[in-house]
């Protein structure tokens, strides 16, 4: 097969373009793509999730597993691809690394799009843990939608584990549609089943949120729900020093400066002036 | 992996070998062995599905969840006769819901089930294409169209005067 120069690569100035500078810096069956700016060669084969975690930058997942096959069922790991118009959200654990690729974790969009997830996520099993800490986490603060009280979300987790690393196939996905569920044929006790417990370890939803007094509506206590950051005025999280939207600076300062006098215009621009260092 | 194995280990009845008989054992096959086994015995037996993943050398599971995801696949044995109550949108919007939920009263079954007797399977359609007359409810095979609660109810009492009561 001919050999396509990725994208991303130019020929050098003058010379051909059969580029073999960029073959010089891409190690033999590495691929080089860019994650939030930063540049960053993996092994093919690799995810954009693993290439992300390489780095350190945080991505959020319920249906992923390092020991077991990517699934792709949470969606919550979305990040987005691609320049303009063609940008698309893709899930970062399916999606393999490629030359060239310039992968945003954390856009406006990628963040809407996480918060409706875990908003969705929310109604289906508002007793898990998880995810009211992920709520907390991404600040959804209202629940639009009818809670179910369910206490699977579908993500795959145990039948997974239990195929791949407990090697029994004692459960599976049965049904269609509304009525998938995931329980073992007939809902009779399994012979394959070893009650080795490696379903309920990876459950994200078993763990059952806390017990303090039960907020009026279905999104806990949120006791770590953090105002809306910095995305409300930039395009993407402005955040380099610590983890995503951890630091909440820009509200305090904001607040700060409204408490002060300043309008709230004012202050707002104040701070949007203040260009990231990257 | 598994392949090389005994079909059967001589615990069933022979009408599942024969069934069985023509297939190599490879996973690909399960599909149209499902089938014949429908056609064999008019349901999927849970003894034959034990058999085929025997046979294929697959988990369990993974065979119920191929019988489970079709829905031409049945696993419980069909009644002598079948109630067939279309639950498409046209015969949604005109009332069909009522209707079943009558015929699972008078059964005493919900939709998919059969009544222990063995006399009638009820069961659910998406559309029959017939939505001129909906709400439309088939009984082997006649198709009853404007069916109501009461209507529903006097085609399963009395099925002999059935066509006397519902307008088709």
């Amino acid at each position: 097969m001919k050999h396509i120069c990725p994208p991303a690569t130019r020929p050098p100035a003058g010379g051909t373009s059969d580029c073999p500078p960029e073959r010089k810096q891409t190690p033999r069956g590495g691929v080089r793509l860019t994650i939030d700016g930063l540049d960053v060669t993996v092994d093919q084969q690799t995810s954009v999730l693993e290439a992300a975690r390489f780095l350190g930058l945080e991505i959020p997942t319920l249906c992923h597993d390092d020991a077991l096959t990517p699934y792709g069922g949470c969606r919550l790991c979305v990040v987005e691809i691609g320049k303009g118009d063609k940008a698309r959200l893709v899930s970062s654990c399916t999606y393999p690394a490629e030359d060239g690729l310039a992968v945003r974790t954390n856009t406006k969009r990628v963040v809407r799009t996480r918060k409706m997830l875990v908003e969705l996520l929310l109604s289906i099993a508002p007793s898990s843990k998880n995810i009211q800490d992920l709520a907390a986490r991404f600040g959804v603060q209202r629940n639009r939608f009818k809670p179910k009280y369910e206490d699977c979300i579908l993500c795959g987790l145990c039948v997974r584990m239990c195929r791949e690393q407990m090697m029994s196939g004692a459960i599976d996905f049965v049904g269609r549609g509304q009525k998938r569920r995931i329980t073992t044929p007939f809902d009779k006790k399994s012979d394959l089943c070893r009650t080795c417990g490696g379903c309920q370890y990876v459950c994200p939803v078993c763990t059952l949120r806390c017990q303090g007094p039960s907020a009026p509506t279905d999104v806990c206590g949120s006791c770590l729900t953090m105002e809306p950051t910095c995305t409300d005025k930039f395009d993407e999280y402005m955040c380099y020093l610590g983890p995503t939207g951890v630091c909440g600076t820009c509200v305090s300062e904001n607040k700060k400066c409204e408490e002060s006098g300043g309008t709230k215009e004012l202050c707002h621009t104040a701070n949007t002036t203040q260009q990231p260092r990257r | 992996m598994k392949n090389k194995k005994p079909k059967r280990n001589g615990s069933g009845d022979p009408r599942l070998d024969k069934v069985l008989k023509p297939y190599k054992g490879e996973p690909r096959e399960m599909i149209s062995m499902l089938q014949d086994i429908q056609d064999e015995y008019g349901f999927l037996p849970e003894d034959a599905l034990r058999q085929v993943a025997v046979a294929l050398g697959v988990p369990l599971p993974d065979v119920f969840g191929v019988a489970t995801f079709y829905r031409m696949f049945r696993l419980n044995a069909p009644g002598r006769h079948t109630i067939t109550a279309c639950v498409g949108t046209a015969c949604h919007v005109r009332g069909v819901p009522r209707v079943v939920d009558e015929l699972s009263r008078t059964l005493g079954v919900e939709p998919g089930q059969t009544t222990p007797d063995g006399e009638y399977s009820l069961e659910t359609v998406a559309c029959l294409g017939c939505c001129a007359i909906g709400p439309v409810v088939v009984m082997d095979g006649v198709y009853h169209g404007q069916v109501n609660p009461q209507t529903a109810r006097k085609l399963v009492k009395t099925p002999a005067k059935a066509k006397e009561v519902v307008k088709s």
